[in-house]
């Protein structure tokens, strides 16, 4: 699960990450009043689940609260498109407001789960402000990495080695090494998958502070953070897989036309690649569990006809132990009550195969029946064309 | 030969009790395992499905000789019945539970550190030895004795997989589903090493996903010990970047865990690779004849 950087940095402040003075606003009167509190220039940040915002027009300068006011009024509302939002672009609905401060140096800090060694990794560069995945593969001598063992978490002598190693001296480097304590103790107290904070400034007065903080969760472990579930913003999100995701079903919008309805993850991937192969363009990842209940296939038809680039659907159900005769009846049932009109290719899979093939061609709709995926695949995209 | 399991594999179930673990134990009894025991705590000493069900594992082991277990309890205590099962000394623990925090497997996986358990998952569809022992959800009658070894990160892409290998008159040693979460017990590498030392297996199917570099670390290992041919399918080729395709596990992130890259090391390691997840059948019939 992703969350806007404003809720990052509240999380954050909660472990004693040092953030700067702030507020959201969502009004150019609210960001006329938090600019005349916190006093002198501020920066007003777009908040959308993407990066790239600077480039794009989303972070500005303010020299007073009423210069902050004006720029809100052209903020708020505004669509930005950055090169992670697509050219849809996202509609700016908060901003973040903070002091402006004066940048000595800029740094990164980054924790994610490292999937090989099975375990977190802190991540320190002296190279902030920009892509860290360009820094790894351009200087990468110059990202430096503590693996934290899962007995013992990460002990301060792995936080005193990163700073030693950003070069911080002094009292900063005392402000560095709580910083990066705490960023740890944030992490793993939430269930976070990723902790990112690009940049990590120190001040010209010597402060460290988290300029930018970008935060994601395990959603497996969202059932013991309802603080964290609470923040979810669904604006952020493709309307369809909100109303998937109310049916508890796992559903991708991507930008073909042919629909898909697949039991099993792999399943749903590799069917997708098919209609790739065939000729088409997948218009979505749909699965709807193992088991293919009626009830599944009936709320997965009703998404698939809302996409209105769907001009025809595959669906692939390999029955395994839930027989197919069974899967048959429960889609002529589903597309029945939804009212499908697009032309459908099934093919099925499994024990009873062939009752469950007779219940499709009998039912008196658009059915279209196929023995393999790669003849279903064939068969939707000349459907299209 | 087979690896992991077969006809003398002793199994207790936990969460024998609930709908899931109730459902599938008499799907493998039908199949011929040998079920010994169940496991729900606070309902030792009742008997379901002909089963004897206990308390604790340590029981399970002590009274009936279980020498593997297949969990089907809820996600929030999964990793505590995987590690009550590694603590009684269960040899080989399947995961079938999908959904348990990815620090609740790390913490699992250090705590194996020390023991004698293999573990297989979670978010798994189990181990099957043709004809003599299924541990697991997947449809056993799919599945025939033979000679290809099947080690997949996916459930239903893999019965598709053996769908294809059984019509063309390919048995299979064993099939293994690893699981698609980003930390899994055994990785395809695991798995690899006992087919490598399996003489039933003449050759293997690897199904991996998008997510992770666990294929292209199957690749380095398969080009410098693996003996026999390997024949590998990767979902996802038209995956978007930044986002879990139903699996925890299967996401792109930074740019890295796309399967083209994953198609390229494995190729560039020896394996024959096939775009189509239609091909799979008729590459190992190549492959082989």
């Amino acid at each position: 699960m992703k969350i806007h950087e404003y809720q990052a940095k509240q999380i954050l402040s909660k472990y004693g990450v040092a953030i700067p003075k702030g507020e959201v606003a969502d009004t150019p009167e609210k960001v006329y009043e938090i600019a005349k509190n916190i006093g002198g220039k501020v920066v007003l940040k777009a908040q959308i689940h993407a990066g790239g915002r600077g480039k794009a027009g989303g972070i500005k300068l303010a020299e007073n609260p009423e210069e902050a006011r004006k720029v809100a009024e052209h903020m708020i509302g505004m669509k930005l498109v950055t090169h992670q939002t697509g050219p849809k672009g996202k509609v700016v609905r908060k901003l973040l407001v903070e002091e402006a401060l004066e940048i000595e140096r800029e740094l990164y800090i980054g924790i994610v789960i490292d999937r090989s060694k099975e375990r977190p990794v802190v991540m320190a560069s002296t190279e902030g402000g920009v892509e860290i995945e360009k820094v790894a593969e351009e200087k990468p001598e110059l990202i430096f990495k503590e693996y934290v063992n899962p007995a013992t978490g990460f002990l301060p002598f792995q936080a005193r080695k990163l700073a030693f190693k950003l070069g911080l001296k002094g009292e900063t480097f005392k402000l560095g090494v709580k910083f990066i304590n705490s960023l740890y103790n944030a992490f793993q107290a939430t269930d976070a998958s990723l902790a990112e904070i690009n940049p990590l400034i120190i001040t010209k007065n010597g402060s460290v502070l988290a300029l930018d903080a970008k935060m994601n969760f395990d959603d497996n472990a969202l059932f013991r953070h309802p603080e964290i579930v609470e923040m979810r913003d669904i604006h952020e999100e493709e309307p369809l897989e909100v109303e998937a995701s109310k049916y508890n079903l796992s559903y991708i919008k991507l930008d073909g036309n042919v629909g898909c309805m697949v039991n099993g993850a792999g399943l749903a991937m590799a069917t997708m690649d098919i209609i790739m192969h065939a000729g088409g363009m997948p218009a979505n990842f749909l699965d709807v569990g193992g088991g293919a209940s009626e009830e599944a296939v009936k709320n997965a038809f009703k998404i698939l006809v809302s996409d209105p680039n769907v001009k025809a659907a595959l669906i692939n159900i390999f029955g395994g132990i839930v027989r197919c005769d069974r899967v048959a009846r429960g889609i002529v049932n589903a597309a029945k009550e939804v009212k499908l009109t697009i032309p459908m290719v099934v093919r099925l899979e499994g024990t009873n195969v062939k009752e469950g093939k007779d219940i499709l061609e009998k039912s008196g709709l658009q059915f279209h029946v196929a023995n393999t995926m790669k003849e279903a695949a064939e068969k939707v995209v000349s459907l299209i064309k | 030969m087979s690896i992991l399991i077969d006809e003398n594999t002793r199994v207790v179930v936990q969460g024998i009790t609930g709908k899931e673990g109730t459902f599938h134990t008499q799907q493998m009894q039908e199949y011929g395992t040998k079920i010994v025991a169940g496991v729900t705590p606070g309902k030792g000493g009742i008997t379901h499905l002909g089963v004897p069900v206990f308390n604790t594992i340590e029981e399970a082991v002590k009274k009936e000789g279980a020498n593997a277990s297949i969990i089907f309890v809820p996600s929030a205590f999964a990793a505590d019945a995987i590690m009550e099962a590694a603590d009684a000394g269960i040899e080989v623990v399947v995961c079938i539970t999908e959904g348990i925090p990815t620090f609740d497997m790390i913490k699992v996986k250090t705590y194996l550190k020390d023991k004698k358990t293999r573990l297989i998952g979670p978010n798994c569809p189990g181990i099957i030895t043709p004809g003599k022992c299924k541990m697991g959800i997947m449809p056993g009658h799919i599945h025939k004795p033979g000679t290809i070894g099947v080690v997949s990160r996916s459930g239903t892409l893999t019965y598709e997989a053996v769908h294809q290998l059984t019509k063309l008159g390919f048995g299979q040693s064993t099939a293994v589903g690893i699981g698609g979460d980003p930390v899994v017990g055994s990785t395809f590498i695991d798995i690899l090493k006992l087919f490598n030392e399996d003489d039933q297996t003449e050759a293997v199917v690897l199904i991996g996903e998008i997510g992770g570099t666990a294929e292209e670390e199957a690749g380095e290992y398969i080009k410098k010990e693996f003996k026999k041919p390997v024949i590998s399918f990767i979902a996802g080729q038209t995956a978007p970047p930044g986002r879990r395709m139903g699996h925890a596990g299967a996401i792109i992130a930074g740019g890295k865990g796309t399967a083209a890259e994953k198609m390229k090391v494995l190729e560039e390691c020896g394996v024959h690779v096939v775009k189509s997840p239609a091909e799979i059948g008729e590459r190992v019939k190549e492959v082989l004849s």
